[in-house]
């Protein structure tokens, strides 16, 4: 139908059972996050209801199968109202199978929405018509008789959709990173299986015959980041993905791929910690973990896209920079970013990306120094294979040509001052690397009273907030950071300048921006709004912390 | 597709191209060392085999031993204290016509890297793996390492080891492991004949070299190895027999076998990966330009 979407998936840390559900909203402009309050409600048991019904607003429905649940008019919030509807009943019509209850309720859902029935079917066909049997029937015939139920029994939502254009790409953000990783030229994904980073290994798997990609699952993190800078080493775009614990893991190997140079893309998808932690809950805890992992100084730098489109152009960003700038790369995203489901317009997945030869020492270099001292730090790169360029990269300090300075060098004047030039060309990157990423970005009317400081998925609820501000008569606009390291020091300067009051809001305890912001600019940002109960932000509590702030300062 | 024409593959023959041979770097090993065999016989192997220096990669992790790749000509990574295993993995996916050898100790490989190297074996890696097996730790002056004996007095055990010994063949053998041998760093030529035999070999070859420690290893010495070993082609073994190679992998003690335990031949994991039947994978085409139908799932 051409809508916008965004939908949330929660679960949790168990296979059976538990409480799980699916948020979806949608319109014809753009959501940015779930959004406050539903419609629509559909119960397949009671803990759903008690657990949602304070969410309704006036004119919800709730639909239920009172086979399975039983709802009071008296328990149902003011202004909604329910439908008794017999999925059970219906689905049995076709198959004993209860799962087909689901289409009878699609139906039901379909009809409150105003989504019309052969929109439904032809969603229906594209997932069940390879089927073999009568379960594409049964599916559409199931959910036309909750449609018509519903049309007998229940009425329209005054906020039923309409067709809005043509369709739209639908996609979570670690599927748009799968994409943009394969777009931007990964040949390499290691992975080992941690929620919630685990989906960008799957789409890269189901795809890697077709795209060419190798996709292994390494027998634990330290070797998945290990084979990645081995594959980059060896002559391909590489990459891995994980979240904290497993990023924990890794933390040695990132420092290795800092000082031997070698490209190196990695995926942080961050849950709520410390430890084990809420696994299937969001959290922008790993902030801090990012900017220091890995012993000594190196130059790396930290993307953090709120959104899938973003998220697929931070990802081809990712690759390029690590590949022009010889660093590790980290993609922070999360929980809420990964797993959430969002449209993308076609045009904000490009895929006409370039790929440039990652052969760029030409063959008969003489006297060839893979380390030799540049101006920007970055140092002409062979490969293995290359004739007459052999050398040998290493974890210790080496000189221009690769060669230890670290065991019978060591102390030797010369040889001090050549660690300290090696040391030199290596962080001169970090100019060069801050002046090839995104810079800051406003984001609202110039003149706001109030500006949200943020960075990753929090944007998405700041988005939502905003316009429901400026209906409550209260102007706001967002400074959001899509590079997060290196801190662009002197645009944030001048961008905070510019604000009247700043609201600071990030996913986790300490205010690991602010604090990374404090430190590269001397601005402190006073008001915070920080989360940490494993659920993403939502539009209405940005309202009342952005409400507060203007009222008392 | 990519541009195949972007993507120039460089020259891999030719008839001057350099064979293997000393780097500019000079062993920094104390005199006497194990070591010097294994690096000779390195040496000796890949040039019988006349594979160009430029298409050979020396990977190590930490440790004395871990130095041996600036001591040749060839391409070498130099990495971090356990994880030689996977780079090497991932140099050779990235790029399976290179010869991938990995070198390194008994604390690199048996110790802190043990679980890659199990992995790496079942996957039958087509990469070969000569260890420098002294039974102790080396660079960090002298502690027990997975490999010393029961009863060793080490600086970390004063009161002699109270732990078992891994026995890397054993290990090997049920790990999967096609290619297992052993190897005494005295003898030169039988290990360069290992290690040319594990790099023909198409899989995964262990070649763990008894390579003495002349300074912290007062027991495992190179008398105490010339006092006992023999050498399992003299002995009759056949190679070809599991049980048989395990029944020999227990030997450890007055008698101690060196050469070939295991050899067999099963499909490498490149040979099983789908996407390297369409060659080495830095020579592919990479972006997502043609597959824009993968985009289809999404509407």
């Amino acid at each position: 139908m051409g809508l916008h979407v965004f939908g949330l998936n929660a679960y949790q840390s168990v296979i059976r059972g538990g409480h799980v559900w699916f948020q979806a909203r949608t319109s014809s402009e753009r959501p940015y996050s779930q959004g406050d309050g539903a419609d629509l409600l559909y119960c397949l048991n009671r803990e759903t209801f008690d657990v949602h019904a304070p969410a309704l607003r006036p004119g919800a429905t709730v639909i239920y199968d009172p086979e399975r649940l039983k709802i009071a008019d008296s328990e149902l919030p003011v202004g909604t109202r329910a439908l008794s509807l017999p999925t059970m009943e219906l689905a049995r019509k076709y198959t004993t199978q209860p799962i087909l209850q689901n289409a009878v309720g699609l139906g039901a859902a379909a009809f409150i929405s105003g989504i019309p029935l052969d929109v439904l079917h032809g969603v229906l066909t594209d997932s069940f018509g390879k089927k073999a049997g009568d379960i594409l029937q049964w599916n559409l015939r199931a959910s036309s008789d909750g449609y018509e139920y519903a049309r007998q029994h229940a009425s329209i939502s005054d906020r039923a959709v309409h067709r809005a254009g043509p369709p739209k790409l639908l996609m979570t953000g670690n599927q748009a990173i799968a994409l943009g990783a394969a777009a931007a030229g990964c040949k390499f994904l290691a992975q080992y299986p941690m929620t919630p980073a685990t989906s960008i290994m799957h789409w890269l798997a189901a795809h890697a015959q077709e795209l060419g990609i190798v996709v292994k699952q390494a027998e634990d993190e330290l070797a998945a980041i290990h084979m990645a800078i081995g594959a980059s080493y060896g002559g391909v775009r590489a990459m891995t993905a994980t979240s904290g614990g497993g990023f924990s893991l890794m933390v040695e190997a990132l420092g290795m791929a800092g000082m031997t140079e070698v490209p190196l893309v990695v995926v942080e998808s961050q849950r709520a910690g410390p430890s084990t932690g809420l696994p299937t809950k969001t959290e922008q805890g790993d902030l801090n973990l990012m900017l220091g992992a890995g012993q000594g100084d190196f130059p790396r730098a930290i993307l953090a896209p709120s959104n899938p489109a973003e998220a697929y152009r931070a990802t081809i960003d990712a690759f390029r920079l690590a590949e022009d700038w010889q660093i590790p790369v980290l993609l922070a995203s999360d929980l809420h970013l990964s797993e959430s489901t969002a449209t993308v317009d076609r045009e904000e997945v490009p895929t006409d990306v370039p790929i440039a030869s990652l052969v760029t020492v030409p063959l008969g270099t003489a006297d060839y120094h893979r380390y030799a001292y540049t101006e920007s730090g970055v140092s002409p790169r062979a490969l293995p294979g290359q004739p007459g360029l052999q050398y040998v990269t290493g974890s210790d300090e080496h000189d221009t040509k690769g060669h230890l300075i670290s065991d019978v060098r060591a102390g030797i004047p010369v040889w001090i001052a050549e660690r300290t030039h090696m040391m030199d060309k290596r962080m001169r990157k970090l100019a060069g690397i801050a002046a090839a990423s995104r810079p800051p970005v406003f984001e609202g009317p110039a003149d706001a009273a109030l500006t949200f400081v943020a960075w990753g998925s929090t944007i998405g609820a700041i988005r939502d907030a905003m316009p429901l501000l400026a209906a409550q008569g209260r102007s706001t606009n967002l400074l959001h950071f899509p590079t997060v390291f290196p801190l662009h020091a002197e645009a944030t300067r001048a961008a905070i300048a510019k604000t009247k009051t700043t609201l600071l809001v990030e996913g986790n305890f300490t205010g690991q921006f602010g604090r990374l912001l404090r430190a590269e600019t001397g601005i402190h940002l006073p008001n915070t709004l920080l989360k940490y109960d494993g659920e993403p932000f939502y539009p209405h509590e940005l309202v009342a912390r952005a409400r507060e702030v203007l009222t008392h300062g | 597709m990519a541009e195949t024409s972007a993507r120039p593959v460089p020259s891999t023959t030719g008839p001057t191209l350099p064979l293997i041979g000393k780097s500019d770097t000079k062993p920094t090993w104390c005199p006497g060392c194990g070591d010097f065999g294994v690096v000779a016989a390195v040496e000796m192997a890949v040039k019988r085999l006349q594979i160009p220096s430029h298409n050979v990669v020396i990977v190590s992790g930490i440790g004395c031993s871990s130095n041996l790749p600036h001591f040749l000509s060839s391409y070498g990574f130099h990495g971090i204290h356990g994880r030689a295993v996977p780079v090497a993995e991932g140099i050779h996916w990235a790029n399976h016509d290179l010869t991938v050898i990995v070198t390194g100790g008994d604390g690199d490989g048996f110790g802190i890297g043990i679980g890659h190297l199990v992995h790496a074996m079942r996957r039958n890696v087509n990469l070969t793996y000569v260890t420098m097996d002294n039974q102790i730790y080396g660079l960090t002056t002298g502690q027990a390492s997975p490999t010393s004996m029961m009863g060793q007095r080490t600086k970390s055990t004063p009161e002699g080891v109270i732990e078992n010994p891994i026995d890397p063949i054993s290990i090997a053998l049920a790990s999967g492991a096609t290619y297992v041998a052993r190897g005494f760093s005295a003898e030169v030529k039988h290990l360069a004949d290992l290690i040319a035999n594990g790099i023909q070999h198409k899989g995964f070859s262990l070649i763990d070299t008894m390579s003495p420690c002349v300074t912290y290893n007062k027991l495992n010495t190179f008398d105490y190895f010339r006092q006992r070993v023999y050498k399992l082609e003299a002995a009759g073994h056949d190679p070809t027999s599991l049980p048989k190679a395990f029944e020999r992998s227990i030997e450890w003690g007055d008698k101690i076998p060196i050469g070939l335990f295991y050899s067999t031949s099963k499909p490498t994991y490149e040979d099983l990966e789908e996407v390297l039947q369409g060659g080495p994978l830095w020579t592919q085409p990479a972006g997502l330009k043609g597959h824009e139908k993968v985009l289809d799932e999404f509407i």
